[in-house]
């Protein structure tokens, strides 16, 4: 398909493409051609098969049936390390880097053969000058932003001068300035007569950065467009297959009191890889959605825990809610005040995947629902009905209170965590990425409840790195950086740019003479 | 080419079919050995494990082993649960039965129905205080519970030893290391023959592991902090409590079937009270599948292959090490097929199982 008289003989050429896992069919005859010097998108929602088409193309997997061509040429990749010696380069969304190692020491390591330690760190300079990709061989990468661990990743897919680059989900951990270098340098490849498939779930980037797109849902091609001829919301209709509702979010009522107030929160980092807080101020008034941007790894999680309870304040007057200072009470105190949380982990930390949703739900009532369990007793009755409530009311699908958590998909476990928080009213939520990998119906979904939440009076702190999605909920807007966190400013007040600024760390006030100390 | 494929969700029917499948192939394995040893192996497999199961005297034989093996199994299966492995259930035994004795030895005087409770949970708190101690070197100094709990089963039987020996010792027991023997309330009554009221015991601590479990808060914290610890966090469940909560109840178990072998089987304290309980426990618990029902089969079977080995070494001079290495042989069986309830066996043909495999360090 898209190979007409007109055009050259594609770059790459993927026809009919099948591939089967047990019984789903995740990819269904799948075809895909990029041309040399094109930026092609691959667009569809968690679980369409772009994942497992761009492993087979990369030689990760082997498909069952369908072929592989490289300028006209059949191919069979038998392996990664094939494929990248056939001329193909992936860069993957999560990195595999050894974080106690330097950048060339990582780099060297996913080199086949053998190689010259000064002349591999004379080629990374020559690429990341050539590239505008600013990097220092010598350089821990565990004292590396995501940023620069990305770039790190990049110049090692470059270092072997691959014809066809892939790249999946890079911007997700960006900052738009950092993301804008980034298109800079695809467009720099892409002018050399490189192919670039870009997957993404952001649809301006690609309005903006590719000139065709492939739309995949449910294993199959769907569609191919020229995105700049469409809006990003058609693009949305065709990668979900139905109308994608517009999140509403009508004007803020007079707020009321904080229902969460922090004062000069400071907490140590708990680990060697994770972020210390450092004299953290705000307020969640009833009322109002407040938004927390920032790109991942800067504190969010250790925020959250400590805003939570899992981990608690070093002294007291730091957290209140509802007015009682609950720095050191535990998460259950804090949910007997009213608070409901949502942590950014399905699996392992808002659930247990082996354990049933009836029992997943009592892991957060189990103390503060005296219906569900009384003098250490539960009630399996009483649970069960409050768990069919939450998968009725929430419409989680595919479900009943004895399925087991994992069984469920990301989308419909997020709306049951959503759901189990909301259905006890609370004055307080707190949630951490509500809508990380999930699709774009719920996602669309569970935005609607936390603005519906804060407009029936509760206070609501989102934490997410979707600019976005901050800028679609959030009344006010703070953002976090290396464990600081800005001062939240009215949503309306804000332009990206600026958001992008400080999650660059523009407001930082310790870091600049602090760390410069240390080192 | 053999490939193993982690299953979605674990297995139903492997959950119970991988336990009785070990089984079969420690039977296999047994008879086995069995030929090696010069036995014809069908009339040493009937010996072992048949004809304990013929007459009733070796049936009542059968449920006074069972007995300290469901107390303590039914203690273990809670701890590992927790993730907590208590290995020195052996130990607590010991120390169980120690505190317990601390009555008829040292207040011969007092023997009445109270004198006989007080020894039940003098037992069960010897037990437990010792299970304390490597479940706080764990809490506060992060130790590991393993090593702890098994080096201090040799402290306890050192210990008892010396006891028995030394003060302990009955003054009229023409310088034997034992203890004076117990009698009227000091001794557990019997049911029926040599089944004591331990046995009801082991029941009704099966019983209470059933509620933990299924219906308690407690059971629910404890499995949430085996299977994943930051949502035990995340529920509020305190790690600290559940480790030392799980220990006490183990060891307190454990020092219950220490008393109940000293006051019951036995009837006094002497140098070995224990063929190893606490230890083929260990197998009783995973055998169970950590379930209690599972540990109440598991404990009558661990107790045939106890009155087995006996039959063996009588009817056809077998060593007695034999009951030993079936109990060690079943036991690597079961985690060998522990495997089969979370994966499933695939064959596949060869270019197919590589892709596979570099699929995964691929991705």
């Amino acid at each position: 398909m898209g190979e007409t008289a007109a055009e050259q003989q594609p770059l790459l050429e993927v026809r009919g493409i099948s591939r089967v896992f047990g019984t789903l069919l995740a990819n269904d005859d799948v075809s895909l051609a990029v041309q040399a010097g094109e930026i092609h998108a691959l667009l569809g929602e968690n679980g369409a098969g772009k994942s497992t088409l761009v492993k087979i193309i990369y030689g990760a997997l082997r498909p069952d049936a369908g072929e592989i061509r490289l300028e006209g040429k059949r191919v069979q990749l038998q392996s990664p390390a094939q494929a990248r010696k056939a001329g193909i380069g992936m860069v993957f969304q999560h990195f595999s880097l050894f974080e106690p190692l330097s950048v060339a020491e990582n780099i060297a390591l996913a080199l086949d053969g053998a190689h010259d330690m000064a002349a591999l760190k004379q080629r990374i300079g020559e690429v990341s000058a050539q590239y505008g990709l600013p990097l220092d061989a010598d350089a821990m990468v565990a004292d590396l932003s995501v940023g620069e661990r990305q770039r790190v990743e990049i110049v090692r897919c470059l270092l072997a001068e691959p014809r066809i680059i892939i790249l999946d989900e890079p911007t997700s951990v960006l900052t738009p300035q950092e993301a804008q270098a980034l298109f800079a340098t695809l467009r720099q490849l892409a002018a050399e007569g490189r192919g670039i498939i870009y997957i993404t779930h952001r649809l301006e980037e690609v309005r903006e950065l590719c000139e065709r797109a492939t739309i995949m849902r449910h294993g199959r091609v769907v569609a191919e467009i020229a995105p700049a001829d469409h809006s990003a919301r058609e693009i949305a209709r065709l990668m979900v297959g139905s109308e994608v509702h517009d999140v509403s979010a009508p004007p803020m009522a007079e707020t009321g009191a904080p229902v969460l107030h922090v004062r000069d929160l400071t907490l140590p980092a708990p680990g060697p890889f994770a972020v210390a807080l450092y004299e953290i101020s705000l307020d969640v008034r009833a009322g109002e959605v407040v938004g927390i941007a920032g790109v991942a790894g800067n504190g969010q999680r250790e925020l959250f825990a400590a805003l939570s309870g899992e981990r608690l304040a070093q002294n007291r007057g730091a957290v209140f809610i509802a007015g009682h200072d609950v720095s050191l009470k535990d998460i259950n105190a804090r949910r007997k005040l009213g608070a409901a949380f949502v942590p950014e982990e399905r699996l392992g930390h808002a659930c247990v995947g082996g354990m049933t949703l009836l029992e997943n739900l009592l892991l957060t009532r189990h103390a503060v629902d005296a219906s569900v369990v009384r003098r250490g007793m539960i009630d399996h009755a009483a649970a069960r009905v409050a768990t069919q409530r939450v998968i009725d009311e929430y419409d989680v699908r595919n479900a009943v209170p004895e399925r087991l958590a994992a069984a469920l998909s990301g989308g419909n476990l997020q709306k049951f965590i959503m759901g189990r928080a909301l259905d006890r009213r609370p004055a307080l939520l707190v949630v951490n990425q509500p809508t990380w990998g999930v699709d774009a119906g719920a996602a669309a979904l569970i935005r609607q409840q936390l603005i519906d939440l804060a407009r029936d009076g509760a206070g609501v702190l989102v934490i997410s790195q979707d600019l976005d999605e901050i800028f679609e909920v959030a009344d006010r807007i703070a953002v976090i950086s290396r464990g600081e966190l800005s001062a939240p400013r009215p949503a309306a007040e804000l332009s990206r740019e600026e958001v992008g600024l400080l999650m660059a760390g523009a407001h930082e006030a310790r870091h600049g003479t602090v760390h410069a100390a240390q080192t | 080419m053999m490939v193993l494929e982690k299953r979605a969700a674990p297995s139903r029917w492997w959950s119970i079919g991988a336990p009785l499948l070990a089984l079969g192939m420690a039977v296999v394995l047994g008879a086995l050995l069995f030929a090696v040893l010069g036995h014809a192996p069908s009339r040493a497999l009937y010996v072992y494990f048949v004809e304990p199961l013929t007459s009733a005297w070796s049936l009542e034989e059968l449920a006074v082993k069972a007995t300290p093996l469901m107390l303590i199994g039914a203690g273990l299966a809670l701890a590992y649960r927790a993730n907590v492995w208590n290995i020195g259930a052996e130990g607590q035994l010991i120390m169980g039965a120690i505190a317990g004795s601390a009555i008829p030895i040292l207040l011969p005087g007092w023997n009445d129905a109270l004198a006989m409770l007080a020894m039940l949970l003098l037992g069960a708190a010897g037990g437990a205080a010792y299970a304390a101690i490597p479940a706080w070197l764990k809490n506060r100094f992060n130790t590991n519970e393993i090593l702890t709990s098994l080096m201090l089963v040799y402290v306890a039987g050192l210990f008892l030893d010396w006891l028995v020996r030394g003060p302990w010792r009955d003054p009229m027991g023409f310088n034997f290391p034992k203890s004076v023997a117990f009698d009227g309330w000091h001794v557990l009554p019997t049911l029926t023959g040599r089944v004591h009221l331990g046995f009801v015991l082991a029941l009704l601590a099966v019983l209470i592991l059933w509620v933990i479990v299924h219906h308690m808060r407690a059971g629910l914290a404890v499995r949430v902090q085996g299977i994943a610890p930051r949502a035990a966090r995340f529920g509020g469940f305190s790690a600290p409590s559940i480790t030392l909560g799980v220990m006490l109840f183990s060891g307190a178990l454990a020092g219950l079937a220490g008393i109940g072998e000293v006051a019951g089987a036995i009837g006094h304290l002497q140098p070995s009270i224990s063929p190893g309980y606490g230890f083929a426990a260990i197998i009783v618990a995973v055998l169970g599948r950590l379930s209690p029902i599972g540990v109440v089969f598991a404990a009558f079977l661990l107790a045939l292959t106890y009155l087995g080995g006996e039959a063996a070494q009588l009817a056809l001079n077998m060593p007695a090490k034999v009951a030993q290495a079936f109990q060690g042989l079943l036991l690597f069986l079961i985690l060998a097929a522990e495997v089969l309830v979370h994966y499933r066996i695939r064959w596949r043909g060869r270019a197919h199982g590589a892709a596979r495999a570099r699929q995964g360090g691929g991705a």
